[in-house]
């Protein structure tokens, strides 16, 4: 039993570790790479995994949850504030408007209104795993498609629950065995409507609460207990615990996950838990779109063709349509828009969940059940290939503004200063520019930084600098300075390289991290580098010698004689820094130097750098004798 | 054609009126070199051995400064204490700048009746810039009558113009060595353009 447990696990990271590198070699996308392995190991090809997949399914779909909880995490509730408009705007209208349309489609189709409209709300749920892992791994959250897109998936989450509540009444035929089915996860199925309504409430109220003022100390702790382990299954408790708690209730797991998740978002242990349970994430989704590539019925697929690719098809292309009409206004913009309605365009994993409810409490029957299984699992494998059609064939056409794959944000300002990097030391540069009235467009790649400096009424614009059409429409060809202060120097240097190639007439200001990084950047050529640390620690070491009974004066124009040297000293050195050995002698020779040099040593006549003119030797020795001494006066002796 | 070296001294140059069009009306001398030594030293670090070879490299140098307080503003004072030095410009062996003329170009925001003995500052331009003639004649220089703006505050731009096109003038025939025409054009009745 163990041993099989095993050997699954095996076939299904093996696949993973062979597909999904291959996938993405191709441009395909992981998903996509995720969606063949499953369809390679399950029953239509090489049988290595069979019925079990849907096993595998319901421990996979953990992964959506845990989706769901990393995207509450990044959404701080005062940002899920401003996106209300869309998301009861866009993703209600797309959910009733998709599913009557869908329904009217079933109609036409024969079926009977009731299962039609039931049809209609399961067809007309998107694939959140799909297409916000695809969004996330092309950086497009922020665009306006990316914003459209996770408030429609947002809506369609919270639709469920009413969704669940309205589906019996469209039983065609009393609920037999289904009834029991359901009951194992939820405690409430046959209780009172009051009932259930409280529990809901009670649920979500002790998720909030509880993550408000119960998670932090219980973090804290574990946290100082400084086994990472353990603060990594915490958060995993936090997320499966309040996913069964959803699921006893009745709400969707994934939308209690989400607001965990939100509630944790302004948590100091944010970034912590992000970075722990990410891991997770990725791989319990992969194993998700696995077992929905196992799960694909071929054998039903051969059996009609034509019935399933024509709804694959008609289906794809009306949710397309409805969203083409209804985001227009929400994207303000054709090639957007697009984006957007072709992204949702397919059926998504909650459609799985749903049908086998609906299946179980006789709204639909096996047939329409079986074929619509297949026709959701193919429309997500499709997913990705609608991605790439999207981004290599459509995109282009649209024209002007060519959306780039990643877009950045708008720039509208001209400045004559870019600042590349708003982190501890690019922030202060810039804010001692704009005290100055100095124009500056800031520029920077932490998502989580822009957001924090925009509450703090800065204007920051999130982006890469060191990609050629976001440095062309921060004004790069108009400004006349780029401080580039990024965190890595390796990026920095590309940036350097950039900004030489493009708009050789900036000057390059450049702050170095540290010496070795100066050396780089002098070695590339540049002129004005600035090490982060130099200025401040003579300023530590000045007070220090003020301390110690120095006179200010003389402190200050001590370290400035220091600072003056070193910075000669440092690009002597960068050219022979490669070399140890002369690096090493040139490098003490300049100690011994500078040292000397602050000595006052006023045998030292090379080094004039200090008070000849206020304190001279030689006006002494050449100032006329002293009066011998006054003869002492005449004391009468006695 | 003797070289000009301005030492020009402002701390707060983009609120002037007059000394900005004074500068810009000489730079363009090819005899003139102009040291400004606020946007050079901002931070009072002056480099002794710079500045001594600029007074080497030329034989005439121009103080030009307001008139701050009776004197110059900070930065030519510690100029003069570290620059002049002793064994260099003065002092039994202090030979330097020996035979070099010296001069101060000056604005004043008072009137030239102002300086008067009966005016309100009691003493004449002459006379409070007697420490920078006895600093000359201490290294062994000639100290010229100044050029001076008087009134600056209430000047009039046509006046300042005026005065622009005076000093180029001026340090023109400085620069050919009509020292004497120079001399009598300055003394006694000094640049007062503002009346």
């Amino acid at each position: 039993m163990s041993q099989s447990v095993l050997l699954q696990a095996l076939v299904y990271l093996a696949a993973a570790v062979l597909f999904v590198p291959l996938a993405k070699r191709f441009g395909l996308g992981s998903v996509l790479g995720y969606l063949l392995a499953g369809m390679v190991i399950g029953p239509a090809v090489l049988g290595l995994v069979g019925e079990e997949g849907q096993d595998v399914m319901h421990v996979a779909e953990f992964g959506v949850v845990i989706m769901l909880f990393l995207v509450g995490l990044e959404l701080e509730p005062a940002l899920l504030w401003k996106l209300r408009t869309p998301i009861l705007g866009l993703g209600g209208l797309q959910v009733v408007v998709t599913s009557l349309a869908l329904a009217g489609l079933a109609m036409v189709a024969g079926i009977e209104w009731k299962p039609a409209l039931a049809l209609g709300l399961i067809l007309a749920m998107s694939s959140t795993a799909i297409v916000l892992q695809t969004y996330k791994e092309q950086n497009q959250l922020g665009t306006p498609a990316g914003q459209g897109t996770f408030s429609v998936l947002l809506f369609q989450d919270i639709a469920v629950i009413p969704i669940l509540a309205i589906l019996p009444l469209l039983a065609m035929q009393p609920a037999a065995a289904g009834e029991a089915a359901a009951a194992d996860h939820n405690l409430l199925a046959s209780a009172p409507g009051w009932l259930r309504a409280l529990a809901l409430v009670l649920a979500v109220v002790s998720v909030v609460v509880l993550g408000k003022y119960g998670m932090r100390p219980i973090f804290r702790l574990v946290a100082r207990s400084g086994l990472r382990e353990v603060f990594i299954a915490t958060a995993l408790l936090l997320v499966g615990g309040v996913a069964l708690l959803m699921e006893l209730v009745g709400l969707s797991p994934a939308l209690g996950a989400f607001v965990a998740g939100v509630v944790l978002a302004t948590s100091e242990y944010k970034h912590e838990i992000e970075s722990d349970i990410d891991p997770f994430k990725g791989l319990l989704l992969g194993l998700f779109f696995m077992s929905v590539g196992a799960a694909i019925d071929f054998g039903l697929i051969r059996e009609n063709p034509l019935l399933i690719a024509g709804a694959v098809l008609a289906i794809m292309l009306v949710k397309t349509a409805v969203l083409l009409v209804l985001g227009q206004r929400f994207t303000g913009n054709r090639a957007q828009n697009v984006t957007l309605a072709l992204g949702l365009s397919q059926i998504g994993e909650f459609a799985f969940v749903l049908l086998s409810f609906t299946n179980q409490n006789g709204i639909l029957d096996q047939r329409i059940t079986s074929i619509a299984t297949a026709v959701v699992a193919i429309s997500m494998a499709l997913t990705p290939l609608v991605f790439l059609l999207n981004e290599r064939v459509i995109q282009p056409r649209l024209g002007p503004p060519a959306a780039p794959e990643r877009e950045a944000d708008a720039i509208e300002e001209k400045n004559p200063v870019i600042i590349a990097g708003f982190g501890r030391y690019g922030n202060i540069v810039g804010r001692f520019l704009r005290a100055n009235d100095i124009g500056t467009t800031v520029l920077d790649f932490d998502a989580d930084r822009v957001e924090t400096l925009r509450q703090l009424g800065l204007r920051v614009y999130y982006g890469d600098a060191s990609r050629y059409d976001l440095l062309h429409a921060a004004g790069a060809s108009q400004a006349k300075v780029i401080i580039i202060a990024l965190d890595s120097s390796e990026r920095a240097l590309e940036l350097v390289e950039l900004v030489r190639r493009h708009f050789p007439h900036l000057r390059i200001l450049v702050r170095a991290h540290d010496r070795p990084d100066a050396y780089g950047f002098i070695e590339a050529g540049l002129t004005d580098v600035y090490r982060e640390t130099v200025d401040s620690s003579l300023r530590l070491g000045v007070d220090a010698l003020r301390l110690l009974g120095v006179r200010a004066y003389h402190a200050q124009r001590a370290a400035r004689t220091f600072l003056r040297h070193d910075e000669l000293a440092m690009r002597e050195l960068a050219a022979v820094h490669k070399d140890r050995k002369t690096y090493f002698s040139t490098a003490r020779q300049r100690i011994q130097e500078l040292e000397q040099l602050l000595h006052f040593d006023a045998a030292n006549e090379n080094l004039r750098e200090v008070d000849e003119g206020w304190d001279n030797e030689s006006l002494r020795q050449e100032a006329p004798p002293a009066p011998s001494a006054p003869t002492a006066p005449q004391t009468p002796v006695v | 054609m003797a070289r000009i070296l301005i030492q020009f001294a402002h701390p707060a140059l983009e609120k002037s009126r007059v000394n900005r069009r004074l500068i810009a009306a000489v730079e363009s001398l090819d005899f003139v070199t102009v040291n400004d030594l606020y946007e050079q030293y901002p931070d009072f670090d002056i480099d002794v051995h710079r500045e001594q070879e600029l007074l080497l490299a030329h034989e005439v140098v121009v103080l030009h400064h307001p008139f701050y307080w009776y004197s110059s503003p900070a930065l030519i004072k510690q100029w003069e204490d570290l620059v002049l030095e002793h064994g260099w410009a003065y002092g039994r062996t202090g030979n330097a700048l020996a035979g070099k003329q010296m001069l101060n170009a000056i604005t004043t925001g008072g009137k030239q009746e102002a300086y008067q003995e009966t005016g309100s500052n009691r003493y004449t331009i002459q006379q409070l810039l007697a420490p920078f003639e006895q600093t000359a004649r201490l290294c062994k220089m000639q100290y010229l009558p100044p050029f001076v703006v008087h009134g600056s505050l209430r000047i009039t731009d046509a006046e300042i113009d005026a005065a622009a096109l005076r000093y180029r003038e001026l340090l023109t025939l400085l620069a050919t060595g009509q020292v004497t025409e120079y001399a009598t054009l300055q003394t006694p009745v000094l640049t007062d353009l503002a009346n």
